[in-house]
């Protein structure tokens, strides 16, 4: 089992550095990278004395030497707005959303395991047809038109919750409400197709032959098999919820790496957005490897 | 009168499918007591095995329907008790072992937590239920039961898995067993070791068993009673030595007359040029060594049969032969060319001569092409053997000489009963003239009665044609009408080669005699000296 | 002599677009979802020429004017937006570029996606590695952050949107062809073309592509309806379509400072989206069926049932 973790992560490591290598090179091959560290209205002689200041004028492989250099130290540069550390002003921020995904994973995995193996027990059912309706139209509604609703209804007509920061519980219902959507309809559907798969499997029908009860054949035989599948599609939904907090944290002003990322691309503050982005890498590289350790604890196949 | 143990009445079985409604098996009866073991003889789409379905309630309702009759244990109907009750005599009482036991065992569980819980989920104590496990496993012969417990179905080998089945079935001591087609996926010497035990735990606990089966020499080997069934008919019953020796039905008659075996044996011409001439062939996957030097002669119009178990490295030899996979070491000489050094362009050519035919024609014909495009594209990649004004008509030519119209053209596969898709996957071997076709298990995955037409097919194509064959087959009785030489082989390495008559009548090797003792033959007297000598020499 | 066949049984069956107008029948859903779609096909098509200049000339007299005035002419039946320009009339002229920028990233994805998808699962397995990681770099971190990453450094234009939403669209493409040229190429129908001595291409083009493609077509419905959401959210952002050039994501973007008074404004072009991602995935869901042989039946038996 550890050499399956081992030759996973490498795969992602090579994944990380191969990102760090793509935003370097992006950074410094399209125009004139002085004019993305700093603001519109610098001077010509700004721009001049910073390429000095930050040796842009070196040769472009001697310039990526001593960003990996910087990157492996964790010096990340200062934010040009904040006059802090980047990487501070990153974490500070990663903080808020790794609760917020944290949050919104756990129901979203939770209800749609639920739903989606009711759905699959009576498939063809009531129940089953409206879990699709739901997951199907969860999965085909833009998240931040969502947004804009939900604070049209409970925040301005029915002034039930708040529309943006970060005070309360109440604070955290409507972004969590919002981020849930879609995972839970791509999850519920992926949930149903899988169980579906193995409650017609042959190990369910020795099973039931050895007279084994209902609810331990959907719950302890069927449901770890229909896992597997499943656990992957979590973590991609996992990591696509950055994609969703992007859009909610913006509109709910919630101080999140998503919408440090968006206003620090408004605001030109490059190496934020720089640190931003190998944070948000380490973490998805992170989380990659827990689904793998998942993924090899429910499957003994994968472990040998 | 005494009750039976088990009395099927006028069952009735039937699924709602896309057709329409199908009448899985239509008004059947019959009876099984202690002690006895009754076979259920029947080919595909027999319904052999819907019967049982419903004994264990595992037909899923919808789509199916039992519309009719009685299922009596000891005398009540199981099909009117209660769902709690009917539950509980599923493990108790009647317990069922499968095809498929890599399939049928849980993959996420260990062995041990299975048979386990065949014992706890009828209120058998944790503690007690461990322990009978070891028992059960060591008594089924599984090596170091301790161990075996904590590991999982794939950790095992096929005849392992199915005696892990075996023993997850018996742990309550049911008066019970059905086994569906228990050893059609083993080897044949693990396919003798499996009934035998079957055998001695019947003795051992008296149940009764029901054995479902498409093999007459299973049948011949196990059962007292067999019940013949045809398109979900029962047509024939009776003790097994009565059905064998005076069929009455014409479809049992039909049935009997097709197992192999039974023909005159080839008398091989030792004359000419060797065709085809293979020297010392290896090839390694990884650190498994698939083919450990292997060496023969083929001469034209002879019919070279390849026998061995899984593992033997028969079919690593065709793929290499037909350069589908590069050998490590070894020449192949084919009129003196040796086929491991051609160029590509003189490997294309030499594709005219050489030709497979795989043993699914399922999975080796296209799904997406016409009869018509599978066995015209032949042409399309050989464009000088036929003008394409002439496809037409050449397809549907050899569309006849393999027993299929003309107008079977434009159909797809899927539309084919799996005898036919093998005649269309021959015709499109044929449509390339070849001298050599290589057919690996090309009848494996037939019907008996389908595969006796098959062969005949082929043994008319050498006789007309002049083709020599390669015949690989894990059965020995299948080429025994067919071959002019049989080669045994055994984990990659030639134990023995011969013609027909040395192998089958005077074969010198321990492996062959084995083989050959462990096949099974369709006679039951046949078989009970067989085993009587099996017996002596234990 | 037996040498033929004992069941001579072979089933007949309709020629291809007429059995998929048969299971189109037999699912309303999917049926409703492809009429909705030809529709805004159409929209796209001649929206511009048609409503163009209604949609751009501003009336300040019906600023914010809201919907359901019947008596109305029916293009301001959705209301009117800021500057008094009619809702429906924006609505379908936004269509064209919201289905030109989601069809030409879906065009350019799958097709870059699944030819590269062919080379790593035919040729050999360094070449086959280069791909896959270089497709684990991408797919390694959330589309929708490289999309606006790129966009920053690239400015935003329609080409630039469509190529950055392509890019991190590819591997989908190229992971599902390659895990199933993989499993094709070992499938013995693949192996009886190569002893019949089948170039290369006619093996790729003729045997395995074939297998491949209804799994595409699926894949690539579903797609649309994700690149149009990830369109719409960037537009949404700032950092999509620039105005005076509209899509409904930037026509939300646009309403949602009014939303309060006019929630209209946002309503109809998110409804709009809602409408085509929601077709999109039923009629994925209809071809994941009607074009697996395996569960073809149950569309064929419920159209049997139903006529």
């Amino acid at each position: 089992m550890l050499s399956f973790i081992r030759k996973r992560s490498v795969a992602s490591l090579i994944s990380l550095v191969g990102l760090l290598v793509l935003v370097f090179f992006l950074s410094r091959l399209t125009g004139d990278p002085a004019a993305l560290f700093l603001p519109v209205e610098a001077s010509a002689e700004m721009k001049q004395q910073f390429r000095e200041l930050h040796g842009l004028n070196d040769p472009l492989m001697v310039q990526f030497g001593r960003y990996v250099g910087d990157v492996v130290t964790g010096d990340l540069g200062e934010s040009l707005r904040k006059a802090r550390p980047a990487l501070g002003v990153v974490t500070e921020a990663f903080v808020w959303t790794l609760w917020l995904a944290v949050i919104t994973m756990s129901l979203v995995t939770a209800a749609a395991i639920v739903v989606g193996s009711l759905a699959a027990f009576r498939s063809g059912g009531f129940f089953d047809r409206l879990s699709s309706i739901i997951s199907l139209v969860g999965a085909s509604v833009p998240d931040f038109w969502l947004a804009i609703v939900a604070i049209v209804v409970f925040s301005v007509n029915l002034a039930w919750l708040p529309t943006s920061g970060t005070g309360s519980i109440l604070h955290w219902i409507l972004p969590i409400a919002v981020l849930f959507v879609r995972p839970f309809g791509i999850i519920v559907q992926v949930v149903r197709g899988s169980m579906i798969g193995a409650l017609s499997s042959a190990y369910v029908k020795t099973a039931r032959a050895k007279g084994v009860k209902a609810g331990p054949i959907i719950f302890i035989h069927a449901l770890r098999n229909a896992m597997l599948p499943v656990i992957t599609v979590i973590g991609d939904q996992a990591a696509s919820l950055l994609n969703g907090a992007v859009v909610v944290e913006t509109i709910f002003g919630f101080p999140g790496v998503g919408k440090l990322m968006i206003d620090s691309i408004l605001q030109r503050d490059f190496n934020v957005v720089l640190a931003a982005i190998l944070v948000t890498a380490l973490a998805i590289f992170l989380m990659n490897l827990l689904i793998d350790l998942a993924y090899a604890l429910l499957d003994p196949r994968i472990r040998h | 009168m005494a009750e039976h143990l088990l009395e099927v009445r006028n069952l009735s079985v039937e699924f709602h499918t896309a057709a329409g409604v199908v009448h899985a098996v239509r008004n059947i009866s019959y009876h099984l007591d202690r002690g006895e073991t009754l076979a259920i003889l029947g080919e595909s789409g027999s319904g052999k095995s819907v019967s049982s379905a419903a004994i264990m309630n595992l037909i899923d309702m919808p789509p199916g329907r039992i519309s009719a009759g009685q299922i009596l244990l000891d005398g009540k109907d199981l099909l009117t008790m209660p769902p709690q009750a009917r539950r509980e005599a599923n493990g108790r009482r009647i317990a069922m072992i499968f095809q498929d036991p890599l399939s049928h065992l849980n993959p996420v569980y260990t062995v041990g937590w299975q048979i386990r819980e065949a014992m706890t989920t009828h209120g058998m104590p944790a503690e007690q239920a461990r322990s009978e496990a070891v028992r059960l496993l060591t008594r089924v012969g599984i090596p170091d039961p301790e161990g075996a417990m904590g590991k999982y179905p794939h950790e095992f080998s096929g005849g392992q898995r199915q005696r892990v089945m075996i023993a997850m079935a018996l742990a309550l001591r049911p008066d019970l067993l059905i086994a569906d087609e228990p050893t059609t996926a083993l080897d044949v010497t693990v396919q003798a070791e499996v009934l035998a035990l079957l055998k001695e735990l019947q003795r051992e606990t008296g149940m009764g068993v029901l054995i479902i089966t498409h093999d007459l020499g299973v049948v011949a080997e196990i059962a007292d009673r067999v019940v013949v069934m045809e398109k979900g008919e029962l047509v024939e019953t009776g003790t097994v030595r009565d059905v064998y020796k005076n069929p009455k039905h014409p479809y049992t008659k039909k049935l009997i007359g097709a197992a192999p075996g039974k023909g005159e044996m080839h008398i091989a011409q030792l004359s000419g040029e060797p065709l085809l001439s293979v020297r010392d062939i290896r090839k390694r996957y990884g650190s498994f060594d698939a083919l450990k030097g292997v060496s023969f002669d083929l001469r034209a119009g002879e019919t070279m049969a390849i026998v061995g178990e899984s593992g033997s490295g028969k079919s690593t030899l065709a793929r290499v032969l037909l350069r589908l996979d590069e050998p490590d070491a070894g020449t192949a000489h084919w009129k003196g060319r040796d086929l491991f050094q051609l160029s590509p362009s003189e490997l294309y050519k030499l594709r005219r001569d050489l030709q497979m035919v795989f043993q699914d024609p399922t999975q080796s014909l296209n799904p997406r092409m016409t009869v018509f495009q599978l066995v015209s594209e032949a042409w399309a990649i050989h464009p000088d053997i036929l003008p394409k004004r002439q496809w037409r008509e050449r397809v549907a030519e050899l569309l006849v000489q393999v027993g299929l119209s003309a107008e079977h053209m434009s159909r797809y596969p899927h539309q084919f009963s799996g005898g036919q898709r093998q005649r269309i996957a021959i015709a499109r071997a044929l449509a390339l003239e070849p001298q050599l076709i290589v057919c690996d298990e090309a009848v494996s995955a037939l019907d008996v009665s389908v595969q006796a037409q098959v062969i005949a097919l082929l043994d008319k194509l050498r006789r007309d044609m002049g083709i020599s064959f390669i015949f690989i087959a894990h059965d020995l009785p299948v080429v025994r009408d067919f071959a002019d030489y049989v080669m045994v082989m055994q984990k990659g390495e030639v134990v023995e080669l011969g013609t027909v008559r040395e192998i089958f009548e005077t074969p010198r090797e321990a492996y062959t005699k084995a083989l050959l003792a462990a096949s099974l033959d369709p006679d039951p007297d046949v078989q009970a000296e067989h085993r009587a000598a099996r017996l002596k020499r234990a | 002599m037996s040498v033929s066949t004992s069941d001579t049984t072979i089933t007949h069956e309709p020629p291809f677009p007429v059995r998929m107008a048969r299971m189109l029948w037999a699912d309303k859903f999917a049926l409703c979802a492809v009429i909705f779609l030809l529709i805004i096909i159409v929209l796209a098509l001649v929206g511009p020429s048609w409503l163009g200049e209604l949609a751009t000339k501003q009336n300040l007299r019906g600023r914010n004017l809201a919907p359901f005035d019947w008596s109305r002419e029916w293009v301001w039946w959705m209301g009117a937006d800021a500057l008094g320009r009619p809702l429906l009339a924006r609505i379908i002229v936004a269509t064209q570029n919201t289905i030109m920028v989601a069809a030409g990233a879906v065009i350019l994805s799958s097709v870059t996606g699944t030819l590269l998808g062919l080379v790593a699962g035919f040729s050999s397995p360094r070449v086959g590695q280069v791909i896959m990681r270089l497709a684990d770099v991408i797919m390694s971190f959330p589309s929708l952050l490289i999309a606006v990453i790129v966009l920053y450094l690239l400015g935003s234009s329609i080409l630039n949107l469509v190529a950055v939403l392509s890019i991190t669209r590819i591997p989908v493409y190229l992971r599902t062809t390659r895990a199933e040229v993989l499993e094709i190429r070992e499938r013995m129908f693949v192996q009886a073309a190569r002893v019949m001595g089948a170039s290369q291409n006619r093996i790729l083009f003729r045997h395995i592509l074939p297998v491949v493609f209804p799994t595409l077509t699926t894949l690539a419905t579903l797609d649309f309806a994700y690149v149009m959401l990830a369109e719409s959210a960037l537009s949404f952002l700032g950092i999509g379509i620039q105005p005076p050039a509209i899509t409904w994501g930037l026509m939300i973007s646009q309403g949602r400072q009014y939303l309060t008074n006019a929630w209209w404004l946002s309503f109809w072009p998110g409804l709009a989206i809602i409408m085509t991602t929601l077709s999109l995935n039923l009629l994925s869901n209809w071809l994941r069926i009607a074009l697996d042989p395996v569960q073809r039946w149950r569309l064929e038996m419920k159209g049997r049932k139903n006529g």
